[in-house]
């Protein structure tokens, strides 16, 4: 069956396999950044947005996306590489596998909450799994980064 | 991961209901709990054209349709001022904002899933659901159907004097719930809801008017909640342990409804 989307602002069209996810989608347009990191639907590594929201790209059939928009890390990069420079000043990454699914759903926490509470934070990000750490440099990161755009200050 | 031959997004709730026929078919709801699966659809029915992603609000109800995000019923203001919370209590602790964005409460509430939060805690509102071909059921009745080939179109929580608060508890943050637990108070009688027993949730009424008799009430009706319902085991607990929680639960929730308390989570 064909699909047609915008997947990082291009037009694509495309024949797909009535079963294909959204994730083995983006994977053959080239979006490396999107992984399958559990098969159960709970480790946050295959976060993209479709329509602005973030989304398991895992658990949605690529014949949903049809006539959607879809952003991957690939699609939002300068925006992605601002804040994963906090996060490597902090030590936060490690062996780095989880951080696109993360920084994705950092950007979309963004955009939903303006200023967000510790709790709001950690609540946003609880379905990003990281098996490296205990999330206390991500966290750190966030602070930082939300100070920095706030113009305080800087990193 | 399910395998399909031929995707269908339907133009109408007649031709999704036709389709739906087919012991073959399937109707996809988030697609969340059906991917952990290895189901051969035939023919996939995709209701995410139809507009269904709504949810309307009038003097009598809100109308949550069925293709509406477990993420969009969390956030919306006038169900959570409406709920005192319970509501977005009974759907935050569900895996991520990522995954509340695609699963469905058309999804969660068909499925009729025993570990289903949203499922317990709506049993303590006024709900009814909206069936294409049976129309409007009262949820406590839809719960105990058996599966059929109907759709669900919508899920209508009433504005009557109910209020309800939800307590669930988890081995880790994210999880299933070992137990879930909705408080339920109104006229038409005080009860309990006990889900993740691990199976279906099940209501237990307050016959004897236990709730309203302050913490001794509680103690008492807890240990009928403990007695009444059965508990079995799984992976995540024992029946004995869930028994032992929901007693906790039942008591934590009724000192929150009748006794004012504001922490009950």
């Amino acid at each position: 069956m064909q699909i047609t989307m915008k997947l990082n602002g291009k037009p694509v069209t495309a024949d797909i396999a009535p079963d294909m996810t959204l994730l083995q989608f983006v994977r053959s347009q080239g979006c490396y950044s999107v992984k399958c990191g559990c098969e159960t639907t709970n480790c946050g590594l295959c976060t993209l947005w479709m329509d602005g929201k973030p989304v398991l790209s895992c658990s949605v059939p690529a014949a949903r996306a049809d006539g959607h928009e879809i952003v991957t890390l690939e699609g939002c990069q300068e925006e992605a590489a601002e804040f994963g420079a906090f996060l490597a000043d902090q030590g936060a990454e490690q062996c780095g596998y989880c951080s696109p699914g993360f920084i994705m759903n950092v950007l979309a926490l963004f955009r939903e909450y303006e200023d967000p509470t510790e709790e709001e934070i950690k609540e946003y990000l609880a379905g990003n799994l990281c098996r490296c750490s205990g999330y206390e440099g991500q966290l750190r990161a966030i602070r930082a980064y939300m100070a920095h755009k706030k113009g305080g200050e800087s990193k | 991961m399910y395998s399909i031959r031929t995707y269908v997004k339907v133009s109408s709730l007649e031709e999704a209901y036709e389709l739906n026929q087919k012991k073959m078919n399937t109707i996809l709801g988030g697609g969340l709990w059906l991917r952990l699966g290895k189901k051969n659809i035939q023919t996939a029915i995709d209701l995410s054209g139809l507009g269904l992603d709504q949810i309307t609000e009038d003097e009598t109800a809100f109308f949550i349709s069925a293709m509406v995000s477990l993420r969009q019923l969390e956030i919306h203001p006038g169900i959570d001022t409406y709920t005192g919370g319970a509501v977005k209590e009974s759907l935050r602790h569900i895996v991520g904002v990522q995954m509340r964005n695609c699963a469905t409460v058309g999804g969660s509430i068909y499925g009729r899933f025993g570990f289903s939060d949203p499922l317990c805690c709506l049993l303590g509102l006024d709900c009814e659901v909206e069936l294409y071909q049976a129309g409007r059921i009262p949820l406590a009745e839809f719960v105990k159907m058996k599966k059929d080939n109907d759709i669900l179109v919508q899920v209508i929580l009433k504005k009557t004097d109910r209020k309800a608060v939800y307590l669930s508890q988890r081995n880790s943050a994210t999880d299933f719930p070992v137990v879930s637990c909705a408080l339920s108070k109104g006229a038409a009688g005080n009860y309990a809801v006990i889900g993740a027993r691990p199976c279906m949730p099940v209501i237990v009424e307050d016959r004897e008017g236990l709730l309203e008799r302050g913490e001794e009430g509680w103690k008492t009706f807890a240990e009928k909640v403990q007695q009444e319902v059965a508990f079995a085991d799984n992976t995540r607990a024992s029946g004995a342990y869930r028994r032992h929680v929901a007693g906790v639960l039942v008591r934590r929730g009724a000192k929150a409804l009748w006794g004012g308390a504001e922490e009950c989570r």
